[in-house]
């Protein structure tokens, strides 16, 4: 379908779409920019810094899709919104760990690894779904985007297959950050009070469908590595595609605007 | 008084030849295959660019050259230059003078075939050697990895195979 044809309801539900996929990108991007110099090794720190750079374009995609659409500007509505107006899951949100980047960071690589892994997974089976897209420019770019995404899939899986197969205290942190990652994987394949109008207008599989061919996916590394398939939870306790967040999402926000914000007509 | 030359698609090209990647000044954006679609009408012109990765720094500046270069033709009087993803950059639109132009730099070009588990295997962009090892899939741009040559013990890199098939 192309934008000179569209039914408002359709517009509205292809907004609502992007919105969740660009917010996800992005403040998945962001956390990952966090890592930036901190990494175990500087091959894990240029892959890592090398993929959110990737991911900040993707977002920056939708976000211009939106603009498109007229939804405001790309940069605005990736600086601007507050955390009530953004649409990602609760799991792109939450801080690497405890203290603060500049001063005392003291971040959980066995949690950036394994919610890489789990996430850059559901993004696979997003972007393959999106491919197939009643949205041309969406089903465009999400070509687009699958061909880089290859190369973050293979980085994560090396990196949780090695780590889960290392000592017993990587494993006994990698099995605690599994934990962390699915208690909030109950929002990623959700679309929220948006599910009927999205999956009606064939813009995207369904919630069950895609879960499903994630699990799929990742059985075959889990059982190789003797990890039990994680249960995902059927409510989640928020739903960030209704925009219900934590307080991470808010300091996130506070820190990446601050230069935005600083002076707004600046020209990047 | 002299005739103004006709502005042609093939003029064009010729002034396009002149950008080059901002980060690899031996090869142009023509020889990178980023080139979509050009077209003329009457002293306008409209270039169609495709990004190589979504998220490279470098795509604004490679618009303004583009620009740039295209004023240099005087007949222009109207340049709109935009990016596509539709048909989407693949590695294999690299021309053969982009291949030899990039392991020029040390940058050895990107392999046209993927084993079948889906790696892939270039030579050294020094010696030539097949005996290197992957050190980084990633490296200093998005689309470039690392590797170390076992027989001329460089390290090298090499431009990211990108396919639909992935």
């Amino acid at each position: 379908m192309n934008d000179s044809v569209m039914s408002p309801e359709y517009t509205d539900a292809v907004k609502n779409l992007l919105f969740q996929l660009a917010d996800d990108d992005f403040m998945y991007s962001f956390r990952g920019s966090e890592w930036l110099g901190l990494a175990p090794h500087i091959e894990a720190d240029i892959a890592y810094s090398s993929i959110s750079q990737d991911t900040m374009g993707h977002a920056a995609m939708y976000y211009t899709l939106l603009e498109n659409l007229g939804a405001g500007n790309a940069d605005d509505l990736a600086h601007s919104r507050p955390a009530s107006d953004r649409r990602n899951s609760i799991l792109t949100e939450r801080v690497n760990g405890s203290g603060y980047y500049l001063e005392t960071p003291h971040y959980d690589w066995a949690y950036a690894v394994t919610r890489s892994y789990f996430y850059t997974q559901a993004k696979k089976v997003k972007i393959d779904s999106l491919c197939e897209s009643s949205y041309k420019p969406l089903a465009e770019v999400a070509v687009k985007v699958r061909m880089e995404l290859y190369y973050h899939r293979l980085h994560w899986e090396t990196w949780f297959k090695q780590l889960m197969s290392s000592t017993d205290v990587a494993k006994k942190k990698m099995n605690e950050a599994i934990a962390l990652v699915v208690a909030d994987f109950g929002d990623v394949f959700s679309y929220g009070t948006q599910k009927e109008a999205i999956e009606s207008n064939g813009l995207i599989g369904s919630e069950e469908a895609l879960q499903e061919k994630w699990k799929m996916n990742i059985e075959p590394l889990l059982t190789s590595l003797q990890v039990q398939m994680p249960k995902i939870p059927d409510q989640p306790v928020k739903n960030g595609r209704n925009g219900e967040h934590t307080n991470d999402l808010e300091e996130g926000l506070t820190t990446l605007s601050e230069v935005y914000k600083f002076e707004s007509a600046a020209v990047w | 008084m002299t005739a103004l030359t006709e502005l042609t698609v093939e003029r064009v090209y010729e002034a396009l030849l002149n950008v080059k990647d901002p980060e690899i000044d031996t090869v142009s954006i023509f020889d990178l295959g980023m080139i979509g679609e050009v077209t003329t009408n009457g002293t306008h012109v409209k270039v169609v660019l495709l990004p190589t990765f979504l998220g490279c720094p470098a795509l604004e500046i490679i618009k303004k050259n583009t620009i740039n270069a295209i004023k240099e033709l005087p007949e222009v009087t109207e340049i709109e230059v935009e990016f596509t993803f539709h048909p989407p950059w693949t590695s294999d639109r690299i021309t053969e003078k982009g291949h030899q132009n990039l392991r020029a730099f040390g940058i050895a070009p990107p392999p046209r075939h993927f084993k079948e588990d889906g790696s892939w295997h270039v030579d050294c962009a020094y010696c030539g050697s097949t005996y290197v090892t992957m050190d980084n899939i990633f490296g200093p741009t998005a689309c470039r990895s690392i590797l170390y040559c076992k027989s001329c013990k460089n390290v090298f890199e090499a431009m990211k195979p990108v396919s639909t098939n992935m």
